[in-house]
């Protein structure tokens, strides 16, 4: 069942892995000094034909992200996207919290390939503790001349800072992420100028997810072709599949990018918790457009779940069993997004208000069949009208619940109404 | 506390490791805000001078932040995830239990100043839902016999 290399999990089962002289026991730095010994443009190639999409949602290729900073502009930063909010997610931490210094390695890579000398892991603030082990494992990593001045000899330095969000889902954006790093309020900026012209501090930033970064030393080691051939074309690799909600073994599956939706949970997440039968999915989190159990038969990529309405995002997968009501979905929803939209845009903050209120109205059951109408309006109205993706994910979710619910959730306001 | 000169290390260190120093401040904030429990418009000002910013560039971003608070939080601060995943595992019936346990609402406070509540949005524990925090400690998997016990374990001590 499984004929596929593990890269980021290689490490998950063995006894304190995050331990570093345990790490480099099982072949850890070994990248770093093979890297060392290449040319930074080399292992931007290597990125590059490894065809790595980002982990954290949107999917870009890193190493045409890493392509893009200007060659002569100093100073240059990486900022590591550690701000796991998206409801299902929760691989990032388990790398953070077992394999640390496999994500530490694919940051010093990386800023050698683009020239880098700092770098911010921006870490959510929920996480005191993993930050504090995280700064840890950093500190260790630099006691055995693997990060800080002269790595290795090579006169090559870098200095990595972790800085701790503080509660705000919105982020995980990256323009709002740098605004964060620079201590201000996270709201999301227009972009153009994108990040790699002006980043962070006005100055190119590359931005790529923990689980991005965590599989630059395989890709070192092993080829960036030999990524490749792991996932589909043109998109290459392993994926962590977090899988919660009414399964039987809820966890992290590491599986090759396009291993088929309904694989994932039902032949690895044990199927439906307690035999039931499966009735939705969000296939990359609750931004991710809601599917039908008719659905499944799709393979976990970014452009085959497009094709569908959807999208892999972050690759949570949230399973919801015959008796999940899609009227509590909906407000779960709602309630979420109206809660973490940072209020900049104007369709995004209202819109996730009215819909906040008429969903509410609707559990307390309120509301007339029209009001479902209006709900759809109002979401429909936010697509495509806001700076960051967080208004589009909150309108598109919403309409296509209806959609693809419309009866049960009519029969819900109904029944509500009598109540 | 007083606006004086001398600025804690603890805190010089933290500007050190930013090419501004504006940027130090929401690393400065957590510091404040666990001492403290709170961060009132006080500790707002003094930040600000040490920063060279105005007051009102903190005190946006402490209410912009939700883990930054204006009142004293209780010793133990729970806060129950309401997101998705630990929703279809139950975590309103947790929720309620804690309510009415505790005889509070989220955002208040019980009246020994032991335990403050707050639903927030998802923790990343989805793996163990239903989940609680309790300060920097996640407890998962939970079932109202496991919430009991925590709640009781939290009140002896």
């Amino acid at each position: 069942m499984s004929d596929f290399p593990k890269i980021i999990t290689q490490n998950f089962d063995v006894e304190n892995a995050w331990d570093i002289n345990v790490y480099i026991e099982r072949g850890g730095y070994r990248a770093l000094q093979k890297a060392l010994s290449m040319k930074p443009e080399e292992i931007v190639e290597e990125v590059k034909k490894a065809c790595l999409r980002g982990r954290g949602g949107a999917g870009f290729p890193a190493g045409v992200k890493w392509g893009f900073i200007p060659k002569d502009v100093e100073p240059r930063y990486l900022c590591v996207n550690a701000d796991e909010g998206e409801p299902g997610t929760f691989k990032d931490r388990n790398i953070l919290e077992k394999d640390p210094h496999r994500l530490i390695e694919g940051i010093v890579i990386t800023c050698y390939a683009v020239r880098v000398h700092k770098a911010f892991i921006y870490i959510r603030g929920e996480w005191g503790k993993i930050a504090k082990k995280l700064e840890k494992a950093i500190m260790e990593a630099e006691q055995k001349g693997f990060v800080g001045k002269n790595i290795l000899g090579t006169g090559f330095s870098l200095e990595i800072v972790v800085h701790r969000g503080a509660g705000a889902y919105i982020c995980g954006e990256e323009t709002a992420l740098m605004e964060s790093i620079e201590g201000k309020r996270g709201l999301p900026r227009i972009k153009p100028p994108f990040p790699a012209t002006k980043g962070v501090f006005g100055f190119p930033t590359i931005i790529n997810n923990v689980e991005t970064l965590s599989n630059i030393p395989s890709i070192v080691l092993n080829g960036g072709e030999w990524f490749a051939n792991i996932g589909v074309p043109g998109d290459g690799g392993t994926r962590l599949f977090a899988v919660s909600g009414h399964v039987e073994k809820p966890g992290v599956y590491e599986l090759p990018v396009g291993t088929k939706l309904k694989d994932i949970i039902f032949t690895w997440a044990g199927g439906v918790k307690d035999g039931k039968s499966l009735k939705a999915v969000f296939p990359g989190g609750i931004s991710a457009p809601i599917l039908t159990s008719e659905e499944l038969d799709v393979s976990a990529d970014y452009s085959s779940l497009q094709k569908i309405g959807s999208m892999l995002g972050s690759g949570a997968i949230v399973v919801m069993d015959e008796n999940t009501l899609m009227i509590e979905v909906l407000d779960r929803v709602i309630s979420f997004f109206h809660h973490e939209s940072c209020g900049q845009c104007t369709p995004c903050r209202e819109g996730t208000s009215i819909l906040e209120r008429k969903i509410k109205k609707a559990m307390k059951g309120e509301s007339s069949l029209e009001d479902i109408d209006f709900i759809e309006k109002i979401a429909n109205s936010m697509v495509g009208r806001c700076l960051c993706p967080l208004g589009d994910a909150c309108g598109m979710q919403v309409v296509t619940i209806i959609k693809k619910f419309r009866n049960e959730i009519e029969e819900s306001f109904k029944k509500r109404e009598k109540i | 506390m007083k606006e004086g000169k001398e600025i804690p290390s603890e805190i010089l260190k933290i500007i050190k490791k930013y090419p501004n120093k504006r940027a130090s401040l929401i690393p400065i904030l957590h510091i404040f805000q666990e001492k403290f429990g709170f961060i009132n418009s006080e500790m707002e000002k003094y930040i600000a001078g040490i920063l060279d910013i105005p007051p009102s560039s903190v005190r946006e971003v402490t209410r912009f932040y939700t883990m930054f608070k204006k009142e004293r939080l209780g010793k133990y601060h729970i806060t129950i995830c309401s997101s998705i995943s630990c929703h279809l595992l139950g975590s309103k019936r947790i929720a309620d239990y804690i309510k009415e346990k505790l005889g509070i609402s989220p955002g208040e406070v019980t009246k020994d100043g032991k335990f403050s509540l707050e639903e927030v949005s998802c923790l990343g524990y989805c793996d163990i839902s239903p989940a609680i925090m309790v300060n920097d400690e996640i407890y998962g998997n939970l079932t109202l016999e496991k919430v009991e016990k925590i709640l009781k374990k939290l009140s002896e001590v």
